[in-house]
C-alpha cells in the first residue's frame, strides 16, 4: 500500500516523457546545442504534415484503411480459431495452438520472404490488399489467442439457451456470442490494430514502396535527417494508438473486461 | 394466437456418450397439458432426455413426437419448446425486458408487438417495474423468474425445466414451485420438470416419471410410488426401508418365519417391500404378522420410530406417539397386504 500511486506515476512518466522532446522537435524552428529548449518555434512541422506533396494525408488514409481492415479480418479469423482452441478438446489441439502462434515465434521477415513469391505470382504485391493479407500473419495469432482465452471462459450454455429460445446459429453468434465476447473482441481488435499500425518490414516488402503507410513515411523522413519533419510525423504516428487505448479503456471499464486490467489504466 | 399444449411421445430413444449409456430405450407418453416431474438421481439421464426434447442433442435411436408430429430433424430453434436451465443464463448485455423479449425478437416480431407481451409476462412473474434493470442487479430468485418469463412468453407447446430452482434456498424454492405450478395452470402448455428431489417432484407435479440409470423406472401419479411402487428400485428411491426376503407360492408371499401376505405375483423367490408407516403393531399373532422385539424407539414429532428385530431382519415401524411400547418389549408386526408390494428376485445362486 502507498507504493501503488508513485509507481504508477513513474510508469506513466516513463511512457510519456520520451514524447516531450518529440513534441518539442515537431514545433521547433531552430534547436542548437546547448539550448535546453528550442531557440525558435515554427509551424513548419505542422505544414509538412498537411502538405499534399509530403503524402502524409494519404498516408494517414492508407494506414487507417489497412489497420482497420487487418484488425477486423484478424478478429473474424480469430473468432472460429479461438473457439477451436478454447472450447474443443481434440487430438492435435496443442499442435494447432502452436501453428497459430508460429508466425509470432518465427521472424515475420523469414516467412514473408518465403511467401512473397506467391504474392507476386497472384498480383498481390505492391497492392493494399496484399499488405492487408500479409499483415494478418503477425496479427491472427494474437487475435486467436486472446479470443481462445475468452472462449475458454465462456459458458456455452448461453448459446444452448439462445437456441432453445428460437435463435438459429447465425443469430446466436450475432446476438449472444459476440456481445458476450465484446471485451475480448475490443482487446483483440486493439492489439491487431496496433501491430498493423506500426508494421514496417512486411509493408515495405509486399507493398514494394507503392503502399505508403505512416511508418514508411516516418522512416523516409528519419533517413532524410529532417528532424522537424520526422518528429512531426512521429507525433502523428503515436497519437492514434494512445487515443485508441484510452477509448478502449473507457469501453472496457466497469465491465468484465476490467479484469484484463486495461480498463483500469 | 396462442399455440396449444401438445402431447409428448418418446418411442425407444437412446443416447450414448462414448461408452456410457445416458438414456437406454426410453419410451414415454405425456398427455397434452400435463405437469410431469422427471425424477432421478444425478447422472440418471434426465437432463440428456430434456436436451433431446429441446433439440440440443439428437437421439441415436427412437423417435420424439410432439402433438403427433415427429421432432427429429427439426432444429432446436424451430421447435415449439422452451427450456429453462438450472442456471438463469440471462444475457448480461441485455436488460430484463430485452431478455424476456429475446425469443420474440428472434421470431422477427417488431418492437411494438414485443413490448406489451413482455410487460404482461413480467406481471405474471411478479417483476413489474424491473424491465429496465440490468440483469446483474437481480437476486437469484428474480433471475430465475426472468428466465421463466423468457421461456413462457413464447407460449411454448412444451415447457422444459431442468432443475430450475436447485440453486435457490429452500423457502424461495417452495415459492418458485408454486409460481411455476400457477403459470402452468393458467397457460396452455405441457410441462416437464426435471428434479432429483423427490419431495419437490411429489409437491409440484401431477405425474412422476422416475428414471434410474438411463431407464424408465416408473411413471404414474405420486401416490403410486408410495403405495404401489412399480419396481423395487422405485420403491427404494422413494424411501422404502423395509425389505422382507421370501418367496411367492400360489398368490401368497411367505418369509422363513411363517409370515403370509396375499399378493398377485408368479411363484418364485421374491422380496416384499413395505413403508414403515404402513406397518401395524399388535399384541396378538395373526398369519400376516411377524413376532419381534423392540430394540429402539425414537420420538420423531408426529410419530414414534421403532426398530423391531424379527426373524426376517430389523424392521422400521412408525406408530402413533401414544402407543404403549417399551424397548425390549415383545410384539407382533402386522404387514397389511394392501400396503405392501412384492417383487420377484433372481434365483439365488
Amino acid at each position: 500500500m502507498g507504493w501503488g500511486r508513485p509507481l504508477l506515476a513513474l510508469l506513466i512518466a516513463g511512457l510519456l516523457l520520451p514524447l516531450v522532446p518529440l513534441l518539442a522537435w515537431a514545433v521547433s524552428g531552430q534547436w542548437r546545442y546547448p539550448g535546453l529548449v528550442p531557440q525558435r518555434l515554427s509551424g513548419r512541422g505542422v505544414r509538412i504534415l498537411t502538405d499534399p506533396r509530403s503524402h502524409v494525408l494519404s498516408g494517414v488514409f492508407t494506414s487507417t484503411l489497412i489497420s482497420v481492415s487487418v484488425a477486423a479480418l484478424a478478429c473474424a479469423i480469430g473468432l472460429p480459431a479461438g473457439r477451436a482452441i478454447g472450447v474443443y478438446r481434440f487430438r492435435g489441439r496443442r499442435l494447432v495452438q502452436f501453428l497459430l502462434l508460429a508466425p509470432v515465434i518465427v521472424p515475420g521477415l523469414a516467412v514473408t520472404l518465403g511467401i512473397q513469391v506467391f504474392f507476386i505470382h497472384y498480383g498481390l504485391a505492391a497492392s493494399t490488399l496484399g499488405v492487408v493479407l500479409v499483415q494478418l500473419l503477425p496479427t491472427v495469432p494474437y487475435a486467436a489467442t486472446v479470443l481462445g482465452a475468452a472462449f475458454a471462459n465462456l459458458d456455452l450454455d448461453y448459446e444452448r439457451q439462445a437456441r432453445a429460445l428460437g435463435s438459429g446459429p447465425v443469430r446466436t453468434l450475432v446476438f449472444v456470442t459476440i456481445p458476450l465476447l465484446r471485451p475480448a473482441l475490443i482487446l483483440a481488435g486493439l492489439f491487431c490494430f496496433l501491430i498493423s499500425w506500426n508494421e514496417y518490414v512486411l509493408t515495405l516488402l509486399v507493398g514494394a514502396g507503392q503502399v505508403q503507410t505512416l511508418p514508411l513515411l516516418l522512416f523516409a523522413a528519419i533517413g532524410s535527417s529532417d528532424t522537424t519533419a520526422a518528429a512531426a510525423l512521429g507525433v502523428l504516428v503515436v497519437l492514434p494508438p494512445l487515443l485508441l487505448i484510452g477509448l478502449a479503456g473507457r469501453l472496457l471499464a466497469g465491465r468484465s473486461g476490467a479484469a484484463i486490467g486495461l480498463g483500469r489504466l | 394466437m396462442r399455440a396449444s399444449a401438445a402431447s409428448v411421445e418418446l418411442a425407444g430413444i437412446s443416447k450414448r456418450f462414448g461408452d456410457t449409456v445416458a438414456v437406454a430405450d426410453l419410451s414415454l407418453r405425456l398427455p397434452a397439458g400435463s405437469f410431469t416431474a422427471l425424477l432421478g438421481p444425478s447422472g440418471c439421464g434426465k437432463s440428456t432426455t430434456l436436451a433431446m426434447l429441446a433439440g440440443l442433442l439428437a437421439p441415436e435411436a427412437g423417435d420424439i413426437a410432439l402433438g403427433g408430429a415427429s421432432l427429429l430433424g427439426v432444429a432446436a430453434e424451430r421447435r415449439p419448446v422452451s427450456l429453462v436451465f438450472q442456471k438463469p443464463l440471462l444475457f448480461p448485455h441485455l436488460s430484463v425486458a430485452q431478455n424476456v423479449g429475446f425469443g420474440l425478437r428472434m421470431r422477427g416480431l417488431t418492437r411494438r408487438d414485443i413490448a406489451p407481451r413482455v410487460q404482461a409476462m413480467l406481471e405474471r412473474v411478479q417483476l413489474v417495474g424491473l424491465g429496465a434493470r440490468r440483469v446483474g442487479e437481480l437476486s437469484g430468485g428474480q433471475e430465475q423468474r426472468v428466465a421463466l418469463a423468457r421461456a413462457l412468453v413464447l407460449a411454448p407447446r412444451l415447457l422444459l425445466l431442468d432443475e430450475p430452482f436447485s440453486q435457490l434456498d429452500p423457502e424461495l424454492r417452495a415459492e418458485m414451485r408454486a409460481l411455476v405450478r400457477a403459470l402452468h395452470d393458467e397457460a396452455t402448455t405441457t410441462t416437464l420438470f426435471v428434479t432429483h428431489d423427490r419431495a419437490e417432484a411429489v409437491e409440484v407435479a401431477d405425474d412422476i416419471v422416475l428414471m434410474l440409470d438411463g431407464r424408465l423406472a416408473g411413471h404414474g401419479r405420486p401416490e403410486l410410488f408410495y403405495c404401489a411402487p412399480p419396481t423395487l428400485e422405485a420403491a427404494r428411491f422413494f424411501g422404502v426401508t423395509n425389505e422382507i426376503v421370501g418367496s411367492v407360492c400360489s398368490g401368497c408371499f411367505r418369509d422363513r418365519s411363517g409370515l403370509a401376505v396375499r399378493c398377485n405375483l408368479a411363484d418364485g423367490p421374491a422380496v416384499l417391500v413395505v413403508r414403515p408407516e404402513a406397518l401395524r403393531i399388535s399384541g396378538t399373532e395373526s398369519p400376516d404378522s411377524l413376532p419381534g422385539r423392540v430394540t429402539a424407539a425414537r420420538f420423531a414429532g408426529t410419530h414414534l420410530a421403532l426398530e423391531v428385530a424379527t426373524a426376517s431382519g430389523a424392521l422400521g415401524v412408525h406408530v402413533p406417539v401414544d402407543s404403549p411400547v417399551q424397548i425390549g418389549g415383545h410384539l407382533h408386526v402386522r404387514v397389511p397386504a394392501e400396503a405392501s408390494t412384492a417383487f420377484m428376485t433372481k434365483q439365488p445362486s
